[in-house]
């Protein structure tokens, strides 16, 4: 089968590939680029371990074609930090200890800024909410929905 | 032992080693490991849950564009039935062969019974559909109670129960029986006797990151496997098994592992991928699909459960009667014993019969889940015990604190219990606030303890001074949650040096000394203890390197704020580690020390949980809107992961509670095999949950450590049933308490 060419943006880089009309988004990072920051867990659309953003738009990637990034801004759990300055979320993720094993992070880390970007003062339903998508089963999220309002309430002091 | 000491290290909250390339997403998973030249190869599933498998032809298969290999069961050697350790529980690596590639009989559906490695995953797939597979469909048996009857379909025409009929085959491939006392007696005594029975589903332990590998076999004959397990030794060992390998010819490397909670600790796909690379001679990477982790990876046992219980009228109890069925799936081996051994393990009673059955039935074979067996034991024990003690009109923590075994009380499974902090615990649950807060409308409460043996088993670790006075910590026990952290910490307060100055590493089969799995709560406990030792002979070590540059005597050299210090000898000034480790050349080479053990004295962990929900009585819904988990730790050697154990596990309770539940046609085809419809619990499910940690230290541990991950799932299950029970006025013995079921009951009262 021949591939189809896209031209997007990933993380501010322009980037090109080939990808199969019928390859995921999330085939396309992972495997085709080799940004594995980005987890599969499903495939399905149920768990959030491959969110991103498309177009500033939070989505599961697994749910998204590769063809459909063309011209598209994307935004990945590698876009995140500034450099080797962390991402005041990803701080507060460690500060809070709001990861064990870390395989559902990047995606809890991608949908809180997409959360924190729409809503910077969540309350905790709001948090729970936002963030019902995404499974993790070992934290049993009290962590994790700290850390987000930890981070919600830092980067309101600090803008 | 050095208890109720002020730690510099032990006990603080640092940021964990891992924690920046796990929140930026460079740390690797069992996914992320790609090899030049690497095939995928995907796997070919039983589409019955019981059948001969009377021929497979993979001739077009193996000429399917892409294609370099196809494999079956006939490429593996035809093993003996063969008991050995691996993981925390035996295993038969006969039945382990046949499990990785069905031989004969498929025993469940998603079975596997080929694999194919291609040039793209895409190509496998596609070539799995040109494998013809004969089959003559057999009778299925799903639930145990059928598995058990006489007529049942057998699913193993070679076993038979031990002590039973030596003609007759059958599913009950084990029996158990722990007797104290005379339970006739004691029942004629008792003043108030209950006894109901109890059933649970078989649930999944529900990690998130799929089962993956990836397997290059060299010219050589050297194996080199990376993937996600809570033990590269168990995989070593039990792939060489499988294969006829030498344990020597096999390395295996960790990735990061994305959840396991007991169930990465045997093999699926790693025997598979190292025989098709060995085949193709490239390396060849193998990922499951949620549906395949769902259908064919450890979920744990179903159980039914029947407990009679006696008590006399002040509150003691005085009998008890237990018989415990767990479902194995295919193969033997459901947690079965550890079960029994933990039903009545909380309380004295004076008398007692256990009995125990292991049973085989058409479903995937079981794996370990968090304290393996004791969560369906205690949600029977334990809402019998709030059942009693409504009926006694006591407290139902006062009622335990009447029962709760103490230091010298003979534990139900043989051996007396040294310290524990059983009694500690309740009386922290009973003065939570928690456990006197009012309630409302369609609230109930209930409370729920549980208990888990701990282990200690084998562990090693290094420790490498740079010449700088940094140092690293290398072991082979994975880290599922935070073990780095705990190791830092560890050497932090041995060597009195920053934690920032250590890195831990978990290392490969060949760098590492051995350790064994990852489970049983054992890696703080038991690792730890092989660090601090560690640790103890390196101190030695840069005492003797001080003592010798100053030439005086090493007893006259002791260890304080990570320097060597001579304190009789007013003109030596301290010599810092970094000091030691820059002239280490000079003193005898590089600094290093290891310590290897058995450790010996795990401590037993005991936890009080406390819930409150809310059932809609229009719908049968139910939500937990405050929960709090009280556990015995030891000593909390990083608290944040410690409360995170106890928040994680009690929400795993809590969905075995309410909704987990494999869901199979009669057929024996499970129906809800994606996370959309095996429904775990999500964030607007829950409430913080709120934890106690009680520290009674464990006296055989340097710093009073016992393990603390498994007892968290163990209360659960009977905390919400008895708040389900005190909000809508039904008792249930039957989980899941879904809407729909809870509704009926509500209904028929
Ligand atoms: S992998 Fe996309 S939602 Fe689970
Ligand atoms: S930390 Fe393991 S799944 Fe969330």
């Amino acid at each position: 089968m021949s591939k189809t060419h896209v031209t997007t943006t990933i993380n501010g880089d322009a980037v090109e590939y080939l990808c199969e009309v019928d390859q995921s988004l999330l085939d396309v990072l992972r495997d085709t680029l080799e940004l594995t920051g980005t987890k599969e867990g499903c495939a399905t659309g149920d768990c959030g371990a491959c969110s991103v953003s498309l177009d500033g738009r939070l989505v599961c990637s697994c749910l998204v074609l590769g063809v459909e990034a063309e011209g598209k801004q994307i935004e990945t759990i590698e876009g995140v930090a500034n450099g080797t300055e962390l991402h005041p979320i990803q701080q507060k993720f460690l500060e809070n200890a709001a990861l064990q094993c870390g395989i559902c992070t990047p995606g809890f880390i991608v949908a809180t800024k997409a959360l924190l970007e729409k809503n910077p003062d969540p309350t905790e339903e709001e948090a729970r909410y936002y963030l019902a998508g995404n499974l993790c089963r070992c934290t049993g999220y009290d962590k994790i929905i700290r850390a987000v309002l930890d981070a919600a309430a830092e980067m309101r002091g600090a803008a | 032992m050095s208890t109720n000491k002020d730690y510099k290290w032990i006990g603080t909250r640092p940021i964990r080693p891992d924690g920046a390339d796990k929140v930026t997403g460079r740390a690797a998973f069992g996914a992320d490991k790609n090899l030049p030249g690497m095939l995928h190869a995907k796997i070919l599933r039983s589409p019955f849950a019981h059948a001969k498998i009377l021929s497979i032809d993979t001739s077009a298969a193996e000429s399917a564009s892409g294609v370099l290999a196809v494999m079956t069961s006939a490429d593996m050697p035809d093993l003996a039935s063969e008991m050995g350790e691996a993981g925390e529980s035996a295993v038969d690596f006969r039945d382990l062969s046949h499990n990785i590639l069905a031989s004969g009989k498929v025993l469940y559906h998603g079975h596997a019974v080929a694999a194919v490695a291609a040039t793209s995953a895409k190509l496998a797939l596609a070539a799995l559909k040109l494998i013809k597979v004969e089959y003559e469909e057999l009778p299925v048996v799903l639930e145990i109670e059928d598995a058990m009857a006489d007529d049942a379909p057998i699913l193993h025409e070679d076993q038979f129960t031990p002590g039973g009929s030596k003609d007759k085959p059958s599913n009950v491939a084990a029996k158990m029986k722990l007797p104290r006392g005379d339970i006739d007696k004691g029942f004629a005594e008792a003043d108030i006797i209950i006894e109901r029975e109890f059933t649970t589903p078989t649930v999944h332990q529900g990690y998130i990151e799929p089962h993956a590998v990836t397997a290059s076999m060299s010219a050589s004959g050297h194996a080199d496997i990376w993937c996600c397990t809570q033990g590269t030794f168990v995989v070593r060992a039990m792939t060489a098994k499988v294969l006829g390998m030498d344990v020597g010819k096999i390395k295996v490397t960790p990735s990061e592992i994305g959840g396991g909670f007991g169930a990465k600790t045997t093999v699926y796909l790693e025997p598979i991928a190292v025989k098709l690379s060995e085949k193709t001679g490239r390396p060849v990477k193998m990922v499951m699909d949620r549906e395949e982790v769902l259908r064919a990876t450890g979920p744990t046992s179903a159980s039914v459960i029947k407990i009679k219980l006696g008590a006399t009228n002040d509150g003691k109890l005085i009998a008890a009667q237990g018989s415990l069925k767990y479902g194995a799936g295919a193969f033997k081996g459901s947690p079965m014993a550890p079960g029994c051994m933990c039903v009545f393990a909380s309380y004295e009673i004076p008398n007692f019969l256990i009995r125990g059955f292991d049973v085989v039935l058409n479903k995937p074979k079981v794996a370990a889940y968090r304290a393996p067996g004791a969560p369906m034991a205690a949600f029977a024990m334990e809402s019998l015990m709030n059942e009693m003690a409504t009926k006694l009109n006591l407290d139902p923590i006062e009622f335990r604190l009447k029962n709760a075994v103490k230091e010298g009380s003979v534990a139900a499974y043989g051996p007396k219990f040294p310290v524990i902090g059983f009694v500690e615990t309740l009386e922290a649950a009973k003065a939570h606030p928690h456990y006197s807060a009012p309630l409302g409308k369609n609230q109930g409460r209930g409370v729920g303890t549980g208990f888990w043996f701990n282990i200690g088993m084998q562990s090693s670790a290094t420790i490498n001074v740079n010449e700088s006075g940094s140092v690293t910590v290398i072991t082979g026990s994975a880290d599922i949650g935070g073990s780095r952290a705990s190791m830092a910490l560890f050497v932090a307060e041995e060597l009195d040096i920053s934690y920032d100055l250590i890195t831990p590493l978990v290392s490969n089969t060949e760098e590492a000394g051995y350790c064994d799995v990852t489970g049983g709560s054992r890696t703080t406990f038991a690792t730890g203890m092989a660090v601090v030792k560690a640790s103890k002979n390196l101190v030695a070590n840069m005492r003797k390197r001080a003592a010798k540059t100053w030439g005086i005597d090493i007893d006259d050299v002791t260890w304080e704020d990570g320097a060597a210090i001579a304190p009789a000898a007013a003109d030596k000034q301290p010599l810092t580690m970094a000091q030691i480790a820059t002239s280490a050349a000079k003193t005898g080479g590089p600094l290093t020390a290891s310590a290897s053990l058995t450790a010996q004295g795990a401590g037993a962990g005991f936890g009080v949980h406390i819930c409150d929900v809310e059932v809609d009585p229009e719908t049968g819904k139910t939500d937990v809107i405050r929960y709090t988990a009280i556990q015995d730790a030891g000593k909390a050697i990083h608290p944040s992961y410690v409360e995170g154990q106890y928040q994680g596990g009690a929400v795993q309770g809590i969905g075995w509670a309410l909704n987990e539940e494999y869901v199979y046609n009669d057929k024996g085809v499970l129906q809800n095999f994606g996370f959309l419809d095996y429904r775990m619990p999500v964030a607007n499910d829950l409430p913080m949950i709120d934890t106690v940690i009680v520290e009674v230290p464990n006296p055989s541990h340097p710093y009073g450590v016992r393990g603390v991950g498994e007892t968290p799932i163990v209360p659960p299950l009977a905390a919400v049933a008895e708040a389900v029970n005190n909000a809508a006025g039904v008792r249930i013995c039957h989980l899941p308490i879904s809407p729909p079921r809870l509704l009926a009951e509500i209904d028929a009262k």
